[in-house]
């Protein structure tokens, strides 16, 4: 067996967990039986006050830290997730799952629907960040987990983290929200609709039932791919790795991929369009453009907030214009009228939204603090 | 704590709502939640005074206070306070104006540049006064905004802002009664509690 750095958890396996408890979405349809995808890293203490749920992003799964067997690449979050990192797993238990609608193992567009023997694909409900929410308090009761210590997610993660205070009031000490926004902005959607577009109007889409064909919208997915990665990364930040480089030298006077931004864009489309599943896409970008806890109180966030119980700690990055800082400012602004505990800290970075990903040192440093006061808390709780 | 925390800290009522705009590390703040079961909110700038509250589990906002505090409501806090800041913001009018707006009452510190010491040291020495509590040289100073109490005074009768308070102390934050004979020429620091 191969060695792992000293601060990651090393060799990881998912595992499978079976629900046959129906679950009614919000837009009233009902899911009779489900499986849920997770990873968990660390050890739950004795009376599980030590737990910290991690809330995936759009393209996110359950494998967020640690190597699968044969792989040489990490958890999309092993940055912030291991031992002595910003969520340190010698002191905290984390489950990290793929949420309803994925294509990771949870049951998703991909998987055969019970009633048919048929995958699911168009048919399969659009699912809601607050129906996350409820699958996840599931989770949190099969294992065992009355409340967490903290849940904690970036961009879209990041609203599951919010909805979670909202919801499950009592089951949080802590709510971590980084990169995110209260609801998507007009600009958002705009882009997110490019996107569904771009899969939907793909010949080898055939109105979501591909897989019968054998066949996946690889054009529309990878189209949406890249203009989803250009909002993830910042003009300044884009220009600095790539700038004007062209690949031969000189210009070639043809269509082909000649700036380096091109051929990466392409190769990270390519990437995606193989290993992601485009019904789930158009659900991801659909529970994305719904989200939007105030609507329920008069567009009120601060009134949303009314009855959350947990601390906040929000974050935001300087570059990202896709959830920008004013986004989270917003959200910090309602907390205070709502008098609640919120620790708000904007990041000097120059990778756009794509930073909640990157550990850049002074990131790491204060969410770490943040972490580990958590931590030190529960651990003075349980001596006592 | 700072002497003139300990003066500030006796002027607040307990669970009041606070926001101390440029908390530093916290220790206000940290003693007005813990002992006088506050609702308390820092504002500020520095990393390291940012993580240091963070440490302490003090409420800290990381906001630049020169850009104005929009986003917080009209009268959303009992008490604002700010000290040993006033000076260096670029525009302390607006921001004495921003703190009426979201508070109901003010708490500013500040040093007086019409002290004595200073006095002397521009007057003979021909030179800006370095001090203490003004340690810089004139290029690097955060100190922008050399005014006295008396400019002060004057700025709040202007705007009619009403002062329900003040107190003069040496830079020790200790009271001495010769200060109350000539304050602009004899204190250092002036801790104001003003209000609309």
């Amino acid at each position: 067996m191969k060695d792992f750095p000293e601060d990651s958890v090393g060799l990881v396996t998912p595992q499978s967990i079976h629900f046959d408890q129906p679950l009614t979405l919000a837009s009233g349809r009902v899911i009779k039986e489900y499986d849920l995808v997770i990873e968990t890293y660390g050890e739950l203490n004795a009376n599980a006050s030590n737990a910290i749920l991690i809330c995936h992003a759009l393209s996110g799964h359950h494998h967020a830290a640690g190597f699968h067997e044969g792989d040489h690449k990490p958890g999309w979050w092993d940055s912030a997730i291991g031992p002595g990192k910003a969520i340190d797993t010698r002191r905290f238990f984390v489950v990290s799952l793929n949420n309803l609608g994925g294509c990771h193992g949870t049951t998703g567009p991909n998987s055969l629907n019970p009633e048919t023997g048929q995958p699911y694909g168009p048919d399969f409900p659009i699912v809601t960040v607050a129906d996350w929410v409820q699958s996840q308090a599931r989770l949190a009761d099969h294992l065992g987990i009355n409340k967490w210590a903290a849940v904690v997610g970036g961009s879209l993660g990041g609203m599951q983290a919010l909805q979670w205070s909202i919801d499950f009031p009592d089951r949080l000490h802590h709510c971590v929200i980084i990169a995110a926004a209260p609801k998507l902005s007009t600009q958002n959607i705009a882009f997110n609709e490019v996107a569904r577009q771009a899969i939907t109007k793909d010949p080898q889409f055939h109105d979501g039932r591909y897989y019968d064909k054998e066949v996946v919208p690889k054009t529309g997915l990878m189209l949406a791919r890249m203009v989803g990665h250009i909002t993830y990364l910042s003009e300044d930040g884009m220009r600095e790795k790539f700038g004007r480089e062209l690949r031969s030298g000189k210009l070639s006077f043809d269509f082909n991929p000649q700036f380096e931004i091109e051929t990466y864009l392409q190769y990270q489309g390519e990437r995606f369009s193989t290993a992601f599943d485009a019904n789930t896409y158009l659900l991801m970008t659909k529970a994305l453009d719904y989200f939007d806890p105030a609507a329920e109180f008069d567009n009120n966030l601060a009134e949303a907030l009314k009855q959350v119980q947990c601390e906040y700690f929000v974050a935001s990055f300087t570059t990202d214009w896709r959830f920008s800082p004013e986004r989270s400012r917003e959200i910090v602004d309602a907390l205070i009228e709502a008098g609640k505990k919120v620790t708000y800290t904007e990041i000097q970075a120059a990778h756009g939204h794509d930073a909640f990903l990157i550990p850049i040192p002074r990131y790491m440093e204060v969410f770490g603090a943040y972490m580990n006061r958590i931590a030190n808390s529960l651990e003075k709780n349980h001596a006592r | 704590m700072r002497a003139d925390l300990e003066i500030i800290r006796d002027w607040i009522r307990p669970g009041a709502r606070v926001i101390d705009l440029g908390c530093g590390e916290g220790e206000l703040l940290e003693y007005l939640v813990n002992e006088k079961q506050v609702q308390g909110y820092g504002i500020e700038i520095n990393p390291d005074n940012i993580t240091a509250c963070i440490e302490k589990g003090v409420n800290v906002i990381e906001k630049d206070i020169d850009e104005g505090l929009c986003g917080i409501r009209n009268n959303s806090f009992d008490t604002v306070v700010m000290s040993h800041a006033l000076q260096t913001m670029h525009r302390p009018d607006q921001i004495v104006e921003e703190m009426l707006r979201i508070g109901k009452e003010c708490i500013v510190t500040f040093p007086n540049f019409a002290h004595w010491r200073a006095r002397f040291y521009l007057a003979f020495r021909g030179r800006m006064p370095v001090s203490k509590f003004l340690s810089y040289t004139w290029y690097n100073t955060p100190n922008i905004h050399f005014f006295t109490f008396k400019d002060f005074e004057e700025l709040c009768v202007e705007r009619n802002i009403y002062i329900v308070d003040r107190t003069v102390v040496d830079n020790e934050h200790k009271h001495r009664w010769w200060i109350r004979l000539w304050p602009n020429m004899l204190g250092e620091i002036a801790i104001y509690r003003i209000t609309r």
